[in-house]
């Protein structure tokens, strides 16, 4: 008796009760579907995490003002006003500074913005010229901020995709118009394109004006959201993030790094977090999934019980013909191989095709990991032999003459 | 059929039936020998021990104590595996119920053995078709074992039990299950087999059925008590 021919006899046994043999299989299909759909949604939102945060810009570090404390009282994050222009300047011409490439010093609010008729609450980033390059913003249209208009205060704003939207409506290159940000009235000369950012922090949800005009003009501040530096590449992160925590630390008056009002983050640093984020995500869903799975074989295993019972008398008589033990584990083995098997392949295109829709519904890419597949299938197959293995080998030690007499 | 070399050979055959409180003695210290070419008729009531002494005889159990050798094997203390290569390729089975394959058709049903004893498929159907066609079940083989009668179905069964050419058919009530009528065609079919040359074994406890052996053992209280000639039965002394 050859494995073709087991194969075939497992066929054609397993189609004699057809119902029986969906139901069975119904456990590992949802199983191994779960297990593809959840791990492809998982990696989609990890690849579209990753690629957002990258498209912050890259080989980024952002110095930013610490929580202030003041007589023990720990404030807001990102609240300090510690971060000066003068800061940003020293770590600009600092000789002891050689692996930043370019300094951009900002001020960052919230603020309303109106046309007259429209209006919209967004966020006010004040810049200079080299913001473009450290945050690789491209412009769809128009010109972004100078070194010009820094220095003579101008009341000119770059928009973001969205803002034009919420304001002018979709499609519509509003520049050379005007709009009112705290009352001021500012000129349009420039629209970014579209970064596709959403959730937390829209990239396209932004209003662009120079960083003079912003604290003096718009907020009446003198110190720095925070510092936007790029770092030589991608290698020298840490020195640079080194050399600029020495600068700061010793312009600050700090000795000791853990009592600093200042923190400098790389975008690495927030990748990293943002994956294992994402990562734990995925490992939890795979885990849920997974657990459907341990259910779906143990349906079999009931199954395969169920149907060693009833043919008790078919064995004997196999076994009265001349079926030795080990064609027997193997018949009952290549059934129950064969149903997660097939529960496992169909299992497999119910997952690809509810994570396509997922990707659709979701926006997000289309992700489907061979290794997920190959993992599912080798799983399947392995639940089968695990869970078949029991029913086969109580199949194979019935004696004869007791199961050819069994009722 | 004048007498040839012996099929089979059992001495001092014993069975016991252990529980945690009782042991029943099945068989005690049978013997007897069946030539080539014999057909013999195992006789006796319920509880007498024939059906022991068909288990052991089929290679289906192990006697307690005693020796049996089946066309010159000794069968006495085999393993599993090895008893069931004995029963495949020496012993031909015939059941009181058919013990068919269900939703299988008569054709699959008689290629099962020989797909046990390792021949290749083209050959078995060959080889079944023959022996359907013996049995007078030339145009029945693509029917399943449930669209046939019972004397149909017990044809099949013998046919299967003849594809692997045994030294043995060891047939246990076969007109159990099956109407006067038809019983008569499958007796027939055993006297024909045995006029060819085979040895059969027959379990009854039908003495009209039991007529047609040429030797007939009655087997009472775990013991041979009769041991004769179809008509002529002698008493031998117990």
């Amino acid at each position: 008796m050859d494995y073709q021919e087991l194969f075939w006899e497992a066929i054609s046994t397993l189609t004699v009760n057809k119902l029986r043999t969906g139901l069975a299989i119904l456990g590992i299909v949802i199983g191994i579907g779960s297990v593809i759909a959840l791990v492809s949604l998982g990696q989609a939102t990890q690849a579209s995490v990753q690629s957002q945060i990258q498209s912050l810009g890259a080989n980024l570090l952002t110095v930013q003002p610490s929580a202030t404390r003041t007589g023990g009282v720990q404030g807001a994050f990102g609240g300090g006003t510690t971060l000066t222009l003068d800061d940003a300047n020293a770590i600009a011409t600092s000789p002891l500074i050689t692996n930043v490439q370019n300094v951009s010093p900002e001020l960052s609010r919230r603020a309303q913005v109106t046309t007259g008729k429209t209006n919209t609450n967004t966020q006010i980033i004040g810049g200079t010229a080299v913001y473009t390059d450290v945050h690789k913003v491209t412009l769809a249209g128009g010109s972004f901020i100078t070194q010009g208009n820094v220095d003579s205060l101008s009341k000119v704003a770059v928009v973001g995709p969205q803002v034009v939207t919420d304001l002018f409506g979709e499609g519509t290159t509003p520049i050379g118009s005007t709009v009112r940000i705290s009352g001021q009235t500012f000129t349009i000369i420039g629209i970014t394109t579209s970064k596709g950012g959403s959730g937390f922090q829209n990239q396209d949800d932004i209003v662009y004006v120079p960083l003079s005009t912003a604290q003096k003009v718009l907020f009446g501040v003198d110190y720095l959201s925070s510092i936007a530096l790029e770092a030589k590449s991608s290698d020298v992160m840490t020195d640079a993030q080194n050399e600029v925590g020495y600068l700061l630390l010793g312009r600050h008056k700090f000795n000791d790094p853990t009592q600093a009002d200042f923190s400098i983050f790389s975008q690495q640093d927030i990748l990293n977090t943002a994956s294992s984020v994402t990562g734990t995500f995925t490992s939890l869903l795979s885990g849920i999934a997974a657990i459907s799975l341990i259910v779906g074989g143990i349906g079999i295993m009931n199954i395969m019980l169920v149907t060693v019972t009833e043919r008790t008398r078919e064995i004997g008589l196999r076994k009265a013909l001349g079926a030795k033990k080990k064609t027997i584990t193997l018949q009952f083995l290549a059934e129950s191989i064969m149903l997660t098997f097939t529960g496992g392949a169909i299992g497999i295109l119910l997952g690809v095709l509810a994570s396509y829709i997922i990707s659709l519904a979701a926006g997000s890419a289309f992700v489907i990991s061979p290794s997920a597949i190959l993992l599912a299938f080798a799983v399947s197959a392995a639940t089968g032999i695990l869970f078949g293995w029991y029913p086969a080998r109580l199949a194979a030690d019935m004696q004869p003459i007791e199961a050819l007499r069994y009722e | 059929m004048a007498t040839s070399r012996p099929i089979i050979e059992v001495s001092h055959l014993t069975k016991v039936y252990k529980t945690d409180v009782v042991e029943t003695v099945a068989l005690d210290n049978v013997a007897f020998t069946i030539k080539k070419g014999e057909f013999v008729a195992i006789m006796g009531p319920s509880g007498s021990g024939k059906s022991t002494l068909m288990h052991i005889l089929g290679a289906l159990d192990r006697p307690t104590k005693g020796t049996y050798v089946l066309d010159g094997e000794n069968v006495g203390n085999l393993t599993d595996d090895e008893l069931a290569d004995i029963r495949n390729r020496k012993i031909g089975f015939v059941f009181q119920a058919f013990n068919l394959l269900p939703r299988t058709t008569t054709l699959k049903n008689v290629m099962l053995p020989m797909m046990y004893a390792g021949i290749s498929k083209n050959e078995r159907e060959v080889t079944a078709k023959k022996f359907l066609t013996m049995v007078g079940l030339g145009d029945r083989m693509h029917h399943t074992s449930n669209q046939i009668s019972g004397g149909q179905q017990q044809r099949v069964a013998i046919a299967r039990a003849l594809v692997l050419h045994p030294a043995l058919l060891l047939a246990d009530e076969p007109t159990g299950n099956i109407a006067t009528a038809q019983a008569e065609e499958i007796m027939a079919i055993f006297q024909k087999l045995n006029d060819e040359g085979h040895t059969i074994v027959m379990i009854t406890h039908e003495p009209d059925i039991a007529e047609h052996a040429k030797r007939i053992i009655h087997v009472r209280d775990g013991k041979i008590v009769e041991d004769g000639n179809g008509h002529r039965q002698k008493k031998i002394k117990n």
